[in-house]
């Protein structure tokens, strides 16, 4: 079980107040992404479930137990962190067993759990080495090995994968989606990044100062963004955001499309630009459009390849089955 | 880390010998007290035998059957280990506390411990002699020991919350998520990693002890005395018994000598307080 609810919940360091009034419920078995900007106290709002602060108002609830005042170590719950955290002095293997050992367990359990879960994490040629043989991809490992264990009623990643190399970091990010897969338990992931939220979650909570500014599945938030941050916070390359005439036509403050719903031409179209940067990646390409009179800048993206160049004209014409509207406060209207 | 040497002629040839310079005199009372002690009382003060003399061992034969050297020894070693492990049972809760769970006046309390080794000694010298008199502490063993905890108490914390300092807070709180209580944290976590920095400043807190010599000499007769005061004793106003008093601080000094030959290395790095790792 890993049913985690926050009620009411506050956090202020000395007279600065990081978290205003939340609440949030995360459902048994839901792998569930914090995301956003650095500073909008995403991984104090995970280390407020962690038990690793304090609360300074509100309660936290896992599996129906108050947990608010309970310490870290009675919550039952396991955390990644982004520094790996390992205990550069125990072997891996004792580093993994550690947690258990803490628990009592006695030996013979203990060897046959450490040895199951560096099988799954293909650690057990390394169980004897120290952390300090090994390199950032093996440590996470050795951090998710003694974090699986232990069986805990959830999971806590605080940013694990910002550490590791671009290309180490997109394995990783699928071998903990099959991990959940398999076990099936509670994962809280903390990221500024918003493709590893979109790839991962089951349900995605957008933070920015503290406050909650949107809480959904990867789609709908990136089909119905509730606000303007939303919409220009998920989605590679940003949403186009558009204010004034453009935007008052469709009878809004703003108007959001994404590049990739951006109709392109070199002939004729709604909006005429100049070429700035063509972005080729093979199987798209980004095209940054200058001069338009909307924005500095608009992104657009196409499948495959347009023969532009640098300075060339560009028409531009938004999908208007696809355009977001936004009113004076920047609220998505209906 | 280290300083990178570039190969100049002097990083060559001078910085040896600056280094032997500075080394042997450094070296030169221990050697010369050495000396001393082996030559008699009277050769000691002659001129003509500044190097060359009969050596004896008088002296030494001397301390060991007259003034029961092997009694201060043992007091010397029974408050300095005392005096070390209480200072270590206090500094390590202590200094946790403060490199992990610092508040707004961790650096102020710091700072006072710090302030009570600016007191002059003296100054409390009266108080300190009255109060142990009259609550019949005086020249005991455990009157001795808590003193000498109390005056190496600011200097233990200081080095252990430095070393602790180190250990990155991440791996606390991993243990934490991990299950362990405190003292888990202390005993898994805390001791094995700073095990170098506790090793280097039990060492330093056991020399401090052991040349103690204010306090040891003051608050102590016969029965809780130690080589500090044993020196003290043979000190002859007239100057006269050099070859003796020098026999006497050899002895004095050489186990210290000799435990700080074998942990140099523990020694460096204490006195560093953590720069060299």
């Amino acid at each position: 079980m890993g049913r985690i609810v926050l009620e009411n919940v506050t956090k202020s360091f000395g007279d600065a107040q990081v978290i205003p009034p939340l609440d949030l419920t995360i459902e048994d078995g839901e792998f569930a992404v914090f995301v956003g900007p650095s500073g909008c106290g995403k991984s104090t709002l995970l280390r407020l479930i962690a038990g690793l602060e304090e609360t300074t108002s509100g309660r936290i609830v896992i599996d129906d137990n108050d947990a608010t005042q309970v310490p870290p170590s009675k919550r039952g719950l396991a955390m990644v962190f982004q520094s790996y955290a390992l205990y550069p002095h125990m072997s891996v293997r004792k580093n993994i067993a550690f947690p258990l050992r803490m628990a009592k367990m006695d030996q013979a359990a203990i060897d046959t759990k450490v040895e199951a879960a560096a099988k799954i994490l293909n650690l057990a040629d390394y169980l004897e080495q120290k952390p300090g043989q090994l390199s950032g991809g093996q440590r996470q490992r050795v951090a998710i090995g003694r974090a699986i264990v232990r069986e805990p009623a959830a999971f806590l990643f605080d940013e694990p994968l910002s550490n590791l190399d671009a290309a180490l970091r997109v394995g990783m990010r699928l071998e903990i989606s099959e991990l959940h897969n398999r076990l099936n338990t509670t994962m809280i992931y903390v990221t500024h990044d918003q493709v590893e939220a979109m790839t991962m979650a089951d349900k995605i909570v957008v933070l920015r100062a503290g406050n909650i500014e949107q809480v959904g599945s990867p789609l709908d938030l990136y089909h119905t963004p509730r606000n303007i941050f939303v919409a220009g916070f998920i989605g590679s390359p940003k949403m186009n955001i558009i204010d004034g005439p453009e935007a008052e036509k469709q009878g809004a403050t703003s108007i959001g499309f994404r590049p990739e719903h951006t109709d392109v031409s070199t002939t004729e179209g709604m909006w005429k630009g100049r070429v700035g940067v063509a972005e080729h990646l093979g199987s798209d390409t980004f095209i940054h459009v200058h001069d338009t009179g909307l924005a500095d800048m608009i992104t657009v993206r196409i499948t495959g390849d347009i023969a532009v160049t640098h300075g060339d004209d560009i028409y531009l014409t938004p999908q208007m089955d696809k355009l977001h509207k936004f009113d004076a406060d920047g609220l998505r209207m209906a | 880390m280290a300083i990178v040497a570039t190969t100049t002629k002097f990083s060559v040839y001078g910085r040896p010998v600056l280094a032997w310079i500075v080394g042997l005199l450094f070296f030169f009372p221990i050697f010369w007290l050495v000396l001393t002690s082996f030559k008699t009382d009277a050769d000691a003060v002659k001129p003509e035998f500044l190097l060359f003399f009969t050596p004896t061992l008088d002296n030494y034969l001397n301390m060991t059957e007259n003034y029961d050297y092997w009694r201060f020894a043992t007091n010397s070693i029974i408050t300095s280990v005392f005096a070390t492990i209480f200072a270590l049972a206090v500094g390590i809760p202590s200094a946790y506390a403060m490199a992990f769970n610092p508040s707004r006046a961790t650096k102020d309390v710091l700072m006072w411990m710090l302030s009570t080794k600016m007191l002059p000694a003296a100054a409390v010298l009266y108080p300190m002699t009255f109060i142990t008199k009259s609550i019949g502490l005086f020249d005991t063993h455990f009157m001795v020991i808590v003193v000498l905890m109390l005056i190496n108490l600011p200097i233990v914390i200081w080095m252990l919350f430095t070393y602790f300092k180190e250990i990155p807070k991440d791996i606390i709180e991993a243990g934490q998520m991990d299950g362990v209580n405190t003292w888990g944290e202390v005993k898994e976590i805390l001791i094995p990693l700073a095990w170098g920095g506790i090793a280097s400043t039990a060492l330093l807190c056991f020399i401090f002890c052991w040349n103690e010599a204010y306090w040891t000499v003051r608050l102590t007769t016969t029965e809780a005395a130690t080589l500090s005061k044993l020196i003290e004793g043979n000190r002859a106003p007239e100057g006269l018994f050099f070859g003796r008093l020098s026999a006497v601080s050899a002895a004095a000094v050489g186990p210290i000598v000799v435990l700080g030959w074998f942990c140099q290395k523990q020694l460096v790095q204490g006195l560093t307080f953590g720069a060299v790792k």
